[in-house]
């Protein structure tokens, strides 16, 4: 057998390397499994609409969040929003009732009980020397549970009255007691439920420009009233305008405060990391020190000492306290992953080929820590959030009239009975939200982290 | 397991270490607090009505106000070490040490029955998950889980105590107090809504440890010796799995504290929590700086004592 050698130059074989698919970087591959997981995918599209929401939602439901509705208060949604338009309130002298004109009840209403006035009429009762008369929300079950005392009646020949007090669109019962001579409550009591209509009068109608006819609003029309898709609160105040601003304040903190302790974390958890020796233990040491501050108690402090005048929004106090307290987590990751990348045997390769300091910041490091980083930062935004939640709830974050999601719930929660509406939706906000990015998250870590890759 | 315990010395000085360092935490915590406190604008004495100079005079020299700031420092610290806190601006006869010593029991009731009820809750479900794992109770748990951990606590005690008023009008009798303190029946929803959120988070801490601890050596070997399932799960999966549990017990501590507060305004618990709120809305300065110190010293100390108890319990653990 004959070798035969041949030093001609060969045909580079680069032409015949059949790519099966491109090549994909790092993102690119992160991306594709980031899209794989249907829940981080369906997270990405919530906090996107929940950013939408924030940004553009005050442009469209331009209602003021602070002007109040005084003919709305507490209304939860799907309200009836028909109001009726009357004449302006005249005074009532209670008339003196015969016998058969109250039968078979004791106790009758004059006239259209409305949200302007209802007028009550009774029949004397024998050895009465007055009268107390009793407004319930509830049906009353026992001469205990009447509902609010709404007036003393010192004159036994006085047998009608006139509530106007806060009167609401809804059923109330009244219930009417007789007084002895000494004030005391006699036996028995006589109840009427009474379902008031909502009006309005003509003047109010044209003022607030609810009527269809310009300046002349006829009595007897029906007009609407100001429409509030979420209902209103405590103070009249338009739920959806009020979510949406509180949504500027809420993720504002919740994503610029870690945003920028992050960032105060990757310069501090860096410098550490280069730095080495003993810089690094004393900057390290530092760190220890202030994850041991109790970070709420110390947060509440820095908003005491920063927070100046009372009607500031709080907003900076609590943006400030955060950075300051919140960094050494993500600045000791940072120092972590980056001792651990310095001693990559792909460092010490491009090191060897003559990469300088900058170079490998830039080409190993930072893309390196980028994943961590991210997977860090999505996962502060709910701490942040929650941190702002629970300030604005013990009322030591967003002050008033502001609104801010927490600052929403602390004043639902006083409410949660009557009007549990209040307390809901921004209580769904704050846990949407944070679910979301929890699950973002998630789906971040499973995408970027080179460890759970492997372990696929 | 005797021979496994790590070097007695070694222990003892990493304690003592441990210990030292903590007291350095406080000292800083104090001093932080007490310059902080200072720096607030406005002045404690500012809030009494019409105070003549004399009058301001004399209440600023009963306070100390009048020394130099390092004087009144220095007082300061020497009072805490001898354990006086002072005495509250706004209940004028009340020392903050009655205010902790009369409060605090309750806030820390509150706090170990929640602990208890989130470690046993976290554990038990943890455990059912991972061995249901992607079956129907693993999906429920965790879709429970995510929720514990999404939402804030006043929604859950909120909650709660809507929970209860429908439950007690429903059923026409009290089975449990909506709010208030003083019996065992009145512990029991607050600290399980406290325990909540700390029971979400040890629940998928658990149930991960407990899949990475699926394919150990030892857990192999406990099978192919033909040991009952039982013991399996009891002796090898259950106690290896509960380490990285007891770790994170302490930061929950942390969370239990704080998210107390919260819950003892909504209950009406007249808890240390709801004292330290109610002082930071009033400016009692004397009342904050005394439990903030209280509070820092306090977690400080529980973070250590869990450290030292992870160490006794893993003797894998590296003591340095």
């Amino acid at each position: 057998m004959e070798a035969t050698y041949s030093f001609d130059r060969i045909e580079p074989l680069a032409r015949q390397v059949t790519r099966t698919r491109p090549s994909l970087s790092y993102w690119q591959d992160a991306w594709r499994r980031f899209k794989a997981n249907p829940r981080s995918l369906v997270s990405l599209y919530i906090v996107m609409a929940l950013g939408l929401f924030t940004v553009l939602g005050p442009w469209v439901w331009t209602i003021d969040p602070t002007a109040q509705d005084l003919d709305q208060i507490s209304t939860p949604p799907g309200a009836d929003r028909r109001a009726r338009v009357v004449e302006p309130y005249t005074r009532w002298v209670p008339p003196n009732i015969t016998l058969e004109a109250l039968s078979p009840s004791r106790l009758a209403v004059i006239g259209e009980p409305t949200t302007q006035a209802v007028r009550l009429a009774w029949h004397p009762v024998v050895g009465a020397s007055g009268y107390r008369v009793y407004r319930g929300i509830a049906e009353p079950n026992s001469p205990d549970a009447l509902g609010l005392p709404l007036t003393d009646i010192v004159n036994a020949a006085l047998t009608g009255f006139e509530d106007r007090l806060d009167l609401k669109p809804r059923t109330y019962h009244y219930t009417v007691v007789a007084l002895s001579t000494e004030g005391r409550e006699l036996e028995g009591f006589a109840t009427l439920d009474v379902p008031v209509t909502r009006v309005i009068t003509t003047s109010e109608a044209i003022e607030r420009g609810l009527s269809e006819r310009n300046g002349s609003a006829l009595i007897g029309d029906v007009v609407y009233l100001d429409f509030h898709p979420l209902g209103t609160d405590y103070l009249g105040r338009d739920m959806l305008a009020r979510l949406m601003h509180g949504a500027r304040v809420s993720l504002f903190i919740g994503i610029v405060a870690p945003f920028l302790y992050v960032m105060v974390g990757i310069l501090y958890g860096s410098i550490a990391g280069f730095a080495g020796g003993r810089w690094d233990q004393l900057l390290m040491r530092f760190a220890d020190f202030v994850v041991a501050l109790p970070f709420l108690l110390f947060m509440i402090l820095f908003k005491m000492v920063f927070n100046t005048g009372p009607g500031e929004s709080g907003v900076f106090a609590m943006l400030l306290a955060m950075i300051l307290l919140s960094w050494p987590a993500t600045a000791r990751l940072v120092r972590g992953q980056i001792l651990q990348i310095r001693e990559e045997a792909y460092v010490g390769a491009s090191r060897l080929l003559g990469a300088g300091s900058m170079y490998l910041i830039v080409r190993h490091m930072i893309p390196n820590t980028m994943g961590v980083i991210l997977v860090t930062l999505t996962f502060a935004v709910p701490g942040a959030l929650f941190t702002e939640a629970f300030l604005s709830f013990i009322g030591m974050g967003v002050a008033p009239p502001n609104p801010s999601w927490g600052s929403m719930c602390n004043e639902g929660i006083k409410t949660m009975l009557t009007a549990p509406h209040e307390l809901v939706f921004p209580a769904v906000f704050i846990s949407l939200t944070v679910l979301v990015f929890n699950l973002l998250g998630d789906g971040l870590r499973d995408a970027l982290d080179a460890r759970m890759r492997s372990a696929e | 397991m005797a021979n496994s315990r790590p070097n007695k010395h070694a222990y003892i000085r990493y304690a003592i270490k441990r210990l030292i360092q903590g007291a350095i935490t406080v000292w800083l915590i104090a001093t932080a607090t007490f310059f902080a406190m200072h720096n607030v604008p406005g002045d404690p004495l500012l809030d009494e009505k019409a105070v003549s100079p004399e009058i301001r005079k004399n209440l600023q020299a009963k306070y100390g106000l009048d020394r130099p700031l390092l004087e009144q420092y220095g007082i300061y610290l020497s009072n805490m070490i001898r354990g006086d806190f002072g005495i509250s601006y706004a209940q004028q006869n009340r020392s903050v040490n009655d205010i902790i010593r009369e409060h605090f029991p309750v806030s820390a009731i509150l706090g170990v029955l929640s602990i208890v009820f989130a470690g046993l809750g976290g554990i038990l479900f943890g455990a059912l998950t991972a061995i249901n794992r992607n079956r129907l109770p693993d999906i429920v748990i965790m879709f429970l889980v995510i929720m514990g951990i999404s939402v804030p606590s006043f929604v859950f005690a909120a909650l709660g105590q809507i929970t209860l008023v429908n439950v007690n009008a429903f059923l026409d009798t009290s089975i449990l107090p909506v709010a208030g303190w003083g019996t065992v029946s009145h512990m029991i929803m607050p600290s399980l809504i406290l325990g909540l959120g700390t029971m979400a988070f040890l629940t998928r801490l658990m149930r991960s440890s407990m899949l990475e601890i699926d394919n150990a050596d030892y857990l192999r070997t406990a099978i192919s010796k033909g040991l009952p399932p039982t013991r399996i799960f009891l002796k090898h999966q259950l106690r290896n799995a509960i380490l990285p549990v007891i770790t994170v017990l302490g930061p929950s501590i942390a969370a239990i504290t704080t998210g107390g507060f919260v819950v003892e305004l909504v209950f009406a618990i007249p808890g240390l929590g709801r004292y330290f709120v109610q002082a930071v809305q009033q400016s009692d300065y004397t009342v904050i700086m005394g439990t903030t110190v209280f509070y820092g010293a306090f977690l400080v100390f529980m973070v250590i004592v869990v450290d030292l108890l992870y160490g006794w319990v893993d003797p894998r653990v590296r003591l340095d």
